[in-house]
């Protein structure tokens, strides 16, 4: 049977765009998450789990419904929960679905040292190559969103893949396809973009929230996730969604300037190292440093 | 559910209350959002804590738990004093306009008149219509006699009856009119009252009031909103009257009947509507009939008791449905019974359990705790863990002969003889014998889920049972087979009604539930014909719907509601067609809903007097005078040829043809309009009437353990009970990917209680009611405040329900092995017997 007869055309019972729809290969696809309409069920962490046949982790009691403080090696997308105080005297319970933001500017991608250990797809998607990662974790200080994280007994660092073998099917990722609201929509960057402004311009027309709007951070050259807040201007109000992402500093310096230096003053060390030893011939070990090191 | 799911998104106004769908019906609640996705529907939440479903909420009110009736009475005050009301509707649809007897009495004292306090109970007979005609004239435009109501001041003799001709006033004018009555019923319910009651400011009170009526502003009736509730109303002392309110607000508002309206239960089971449906509750049969009681001689004195007269006003007319329980008795009979049922022998009527007493859940306990009831079956539910007062239920286990369980996982309640506190001395000296019987799961039954919409939907077992579990109608089989054969072989004091039961299974130890499915649908017993349809269904022969059965043994029924759902075409119940010509959600074609498959119950009630639909884009039915009959995309819920110019009414299960604002004798125990009334353990008294604070009907029980606690006595928090959204019951505490989810039981405490306490997240706390102790980890939040009721700060706490001595977290001895319900109180409500789950006093301390 051929892939084409497995798209979905029509849809029953649906909000928005057919799931999916022109995100095949190449165009760019993307995640809207409405958290205007997030009810927190959990059902695409446990979906996001099960398709991806992560471990299931051991909690504890954290004063929160918060699952855990922030997303795992085996637990990439994570509802974060935050209760905000209104002007009114009333409230607001936020809850906001965390994971990989796939950038377009990947600060992870830009970080790691290691041949193809991080792939950037055509459509978008951002992917670690566990097969080809060092665990040297330089990806975790390179992604403004605290996202990549290590797992000590592989040695290798994980997130989120955009589910990237269901979508080069055609399937929608599976925490799309778990959420019971239609609080998390999928498709081609720019219908997801068009339902996201309308869901914003909806919400300051009829529902009050005068600074609804969409986050895509330019910073990072725009996101394959996006969200619909109620209050654009303070994404850090949802679980510390950051204002303006972008790569850290050390990050871009090391990879361009920084990178050249560093290669000369490896050069200029292997250098001194060679001289060093034809002046001086091999370092001898000294008794007194060997009693020093058993004494600790 | 009136209406159903998918027809939330339909709605332009919601009132959630009593429910909390968003955790607890998260499926189902997309069309919730649906509404407010695509019809910019406003949404107001009104519980005691800041839920998941408030926070997608255009309103949130927190409410003291178990106040909701001053709410709802409140917000019916608020309506007719705006003239946010339906008054067209009103007049033609409902009973306001019709006249109540003289010597009927409002409760301003808390008591309506005929209480009896010495049997806690009311003497009924003046809640009734007055007998006569029209008074005062005027009206919507329709026929009427002229006449004067004629009070009935003499004490008509028991048991009354409503009368023939009821004595209306369309002007709704009349003193006595029930329009004038509720009036007067819910005139006390002020803003400042709702205020000390609920402890909702008014200004909020206000905004929800005037946010949920602006759907009637002007009078026009285009726009309709919804309720939707669950337990958080039905487990009260006060359950049933709240439900009443909502109706009647309604049907004030004229909401009934159309899509995006209604009262709608969210069931808090995949088949626990169908369980309703197929009698689970002892005082009912199958397709709701009421059970025999003893003072029923003979079949005749029985469907004499329970089949309504029609009662109205003499010009309107009435179907009057029920006028049809003899039909779906004898059927129900002949299928019980078979060739045993024959019109000589009252169709096997002395075969029936004849109920003299209540047997409802609590009382069930009560009686083992009292040494008479000595065993029991316990499938598909952790009795220990329900309660209420799981410490009595673990008492009266220790002293039952005998426990079946089926569960497919070791519950608390096969494992009562080891709950905490016991010994192993202790546990010699419990001599109950427990069979615990592996089960099957619901992925490995057969069968059909019934769901709030009343959709029955099939569903085929996924795998087989694994190991020696078996299926529940395979145990119940073999169970039945052996006691037949006891009977068989013994004889013993009456063996007919086990040896004569229909037992006619393709595998009488495993029956199909395909053959009971098709049992209850019901089939033709001899050659039945309908002249008017010129139509004949053989004998054998599946029925077509309940329109078909006969009450001269030709017909075998289960259950007439469920009529339909396996025809002759097969399976109805099993379709799957995704058409819906309409776009209001009906779905005609997928899977069966009772009755006859429609979808909106009353939907005759979405149209004017006229038979034209109040809102033309939200067209379901309507009256099309060319071809003289009601047609349209759901079935009518009419009858079909009823021209509107007879002016039938559309509520065609009541005796009147219309809804009731007023209930008459008997339907509800405990008063015509719904009374505010504290639950049993509550921080104040009822300032409505001090003297009169409780549900005067409510009985407490008399044993040592059912004990109530009072503020006088240190039990100065307001707790109530809830279930989470990550959990399933008391079942996923034992499945790893729930319990990584929230790993432990917790008490959800306000931020500021917490602080005067000294208080932090995650420190152990101890909850003390007057029965027993729970222990868990504080949650400390900001989603529930502090409240002023009468002017005094309270505090109410929340414990889920979900932990309890066995399951993942239990074993690994994380959790101290407290139920939750060990908490609540053995007080029930007086009509449908449902525990008091929601609202109780607690201590609380730091453990």
């Amino acid at each position: 049977m051929s892939q084409a007869t497995l798209r979905i055309v029509k849809i029953s019972g649906h909000p928005g765009p057919i799931p999916g729809r022109g995100t095949q290969r190449e165009e760019q696809v993307c995640k809207l998450v409405d958290t205007t309409t997030c009810i927190g069920c959990k059902a695409c962490e446990i979906a996001c789990q099960e398709w991806n046949d992560l471990p299931f982790a051991t909690t504890s009691f954290n004063n929160t419904y918060q699952t855990m403080p922030h997303t795992e090696w085996n637990f990439w997308n994570l509802i974060k929960f935050n209760e905000q105080p209104k002007a009114d005297g009333g409230m607001m319970w936020l809850m906001r679905k965390d994971q990989c933001m796939h950038c377009a500017e990947p600060g992870c991608l830009a970080a790691c040292p290691a041949d193809s250990a991080i792939v950037q797809y055509a459509n978008g998607i951002v992917d670690f190559q566990q097969d080809h990662c060092i665990g040297c974790g330089y990806c975790v200080t390179g992604c403004p969103f605290d996202i990549p994280k290590f797992n000590p007994a592989t040695k290798k660092v994980y997130k989120c893949t955009l589910c990237s073998d269901r979508v080069t099917q055609g399937l929608e990722p599976a925490c799309i396809k778990a959420c019971p609201t239609g609080c998390l929509h999928f498709g081609t960057k720019d219908d997801m973009k068009d339902l996201a402004e309308k869901r914003a311009t909806q919400l300051r027309d009829h529902y009050g929230f005068e600074k609804a709007g969409v986050y895509d951070p330019p910073g990072v050259g725009g996101t394959g996730v996006i969200y619909v807040l109620h209050d654009a201007t303070n994404p850090e109000a949802y679980g510390g969604l950051p204002a303006s992402p972008s790569i850290p500093w050390s990050v871009r310096l090391w990879k361009s300037p920084l990178k050249i230096l560093g290669n000369l003053a490896m050069l200029g060390g292997l250098i001194g190292v060679t001289l060093h030893y034809l002046r001086f011939g091999p370092k001898v070990v000294k008794e007194t440093q060997h009693r020093g090191e058993t004494k600790t | 559910m009136t209406n159903g799911w998918i027809d939330i998104k339909n709605t332009d106004m919601m009132l959630i209350e009593g429910g909390n769908p968003a955790e607890n019906h998260p499926c189902g609640f997309k069309w919730a959002i649906e509404a407010k996705r695509n019809r910019n529907a406003k949404m107001i939440v009104v519980d005691p804590r800041f839920t998941r479903t408030a926070a997608v909420a255009d309103l949130h009110l927190q409410i003291r738990t178990g106040t909701d009736i001053a709410f709802l009475g409140g917000l019916i005050h608020y309506a007719i004093e705006n003239n946010r009301i339906a008054k067209e509707y009103l007049v033609n649809f409902t009973n306001a306009a019709f006249l109540v007897q003289d010597g009927f009495k409002l409760p301003e004292d808390g008591l309506y008149s005929g209480f009896d306090a010495a049997d806690q109970s009311y003497d009924k007979s003046t809640w009734n219509y007055a007998e006569g005609g029209a008074v005062n004239g005027g009206g919507a435009g329709l026929s009427r006699v002229d006449g004067h109501a004629q009070g009935a001041h003499a004490t008509p003799p028991p048991p009354p009856t409503l009368p023939e001709n009821v004595a209306y006033d369309l002007t709704l004018q009349h003193p006595r009119c029930v329009f004038q009555l509720l009036r007067r019923q819910y005139s006390r319910y002020t803003p400042e009252m709702v205020e000390k009651i609920t402890g909702i400011p008014q200004d909020q009170f206000h905004k929800a009031a005037d946010l949920f009526t602006s759907i009637r502003k002007g009078g026009d009736m285009k726009k309709v909103a919804t309720i939707i509730y669950a337990v958080g109303w039905t487990q009260h002392t006060s359950g049933t009257q709240t439900i009443r309110a909502a109706a009647m607000l309604q049907l004030l508002l004229g909401n009934v009947g159309r899509a995006g309206g209604g009262v709608n239960a969210l069931r808090g089971h995949s088949n626990i509507q169908g369980a309703t449906d197929m009698a689970g509750v002892f005082d009912l049969l199958p397709g709701y009939l009421k059970v025999p009681n003893p003072s029923d001689a003979n079949f005749d004195a029985y469907l004499k008791r329970i089949t309504p007269k029609p009662s109205k006003p003499g010009p309107w007319t009435s179907m009057n449905y029920w006028s049809n329980t003899p039909q779906f008795a004898v059927s129900f009979l002949k299928a019980m019974y078979g060739d045993a049922a024959r019109k000589e022998n009252d169709w096997a009527f002395d075969y029936l359990p004849k109920v003299d007493r209540n047997y409802s859940w609590v009382q069930i306990w009560d009686n083992m705790y009292r040494g008479s009831v000595k065993g029991m079956f316990a499938f598909g539910m952790n009795g220990v863990m329900i309660g209420p007062d799981s410490k009595k239920n673990i008492e009266a286990l220790k002293k039952a002969d005998w426990l079946v369980v089926g569960e497919i996982y070791p519950d608390e309640t096969s494992e009562f003889w080891k709950s905490p506190g016991i010994t192993p001395e202790d546990m010699k000296g419990i001599e109950t014998t427990v069979y615990r019987l592996p089960c099957a799961g619901f992925a490995e039954k057969d069968g059909s889920f019934t769901n709030s919409a009343r959709w029955l939907q099939w569903k085929n077992a996924a795998l087989p049972p694994p190991g020696d579990c078996r299926l529940d109608q395979a145990i119940l089989a073999e169970i039945f087979l052996k006691v037949r054969e006891l009977y068989q072989k013994q004889g013993g004091k009456f063996p007919d009604p086990i040896l004569n039961l229909t037992w006619s299974y393709t595998d009488p130890r495993n029956p199909s539930i395909a053959e009971v499915a098709k049992e209850i649908n019901g089939k033709a017993l001899a050659e039945v014909s309908d002249p008017k349809l010129n139509q004949t269904i053989k004998a054998g022969q599946q029925l077509p719907s309940f329109a078909w059965l006969r009450d001269d043994g030709t017909t075998a029924c289960g259950n007439w509601i469920y009529s339909g759902s396996w025809t002759e075409a097969g399976p109805q119940l099993a379709r799957r067609g995704t058409e819906d010509p309409s776009g209001l959600g009906v779905y005609p074609n997928w899977a069966w809903s009772w009755p006859v498959n429609r979808r909106v119950l009353y939907n005759r009630a979405s149209c004017n007097v006229e038979g034209k639909p109040w809102d033309s884009d939200r067209r379901q039915v309507w009256w099309n005078e060319a071809a003289q009959k009601w047609v349209g995309h759901d079935v009518p819920d009419f009858k079909p040829d009823s021209n509107p110019k007879d002016h039938m009414g559309p509520f065609i299960m009541n005796p009147e043809g219309v809804g009731r604002l007023f209930v008459p004798i008997g339907a509800v125990a405990d008063g015509p309009f719904p009374e505010h009334y504290e639950p049993i353990e509550s921080p104040t008294p009822n300032l409505l009437h001090p003297n009169q604070s409780n549900n005067p009907l409510v009985k407490r029980l008399t044993t040592a353990m059912d004990k109530y606690g009072t503020v006088a006595d240190g039990f100065n928090i307001v707790c109530t009970t809830y279930r989470l959204t990550e959990h399933y019951h008391y079942w996923t505490k034992n499945n790893p990917a729930n319990v990584e989810l929230v790993p432990e039981p917790f008490v959800e405490i306000p931020a500021e209680l917490a602080d005067e306490m000294g208080l932090r997240g995650g420190e152990r706390v101890k909850v003390t009611s007057a029965r027993s102790e729970y222990v868990a980890r504080a949650m400390v939040t900001r989603r529930m405040k502090s409240m002023l009721i009468n002017g005094k700060k309270t505090y109410q706490i929340g414990i889920p329900i979900h932990w309890g001595y066995r399951g993942i977290a239990e074993d690994e001895g994380r959790t101290a092995h407290t139920p939750t319900n060990l908490l609540s109180p053995t007080v029930v409500d007086p009509n449908a017997f449902t525990p008091e789950f929601k609202g109780f006093l607690v201590k609380l301390e730091r453990a």
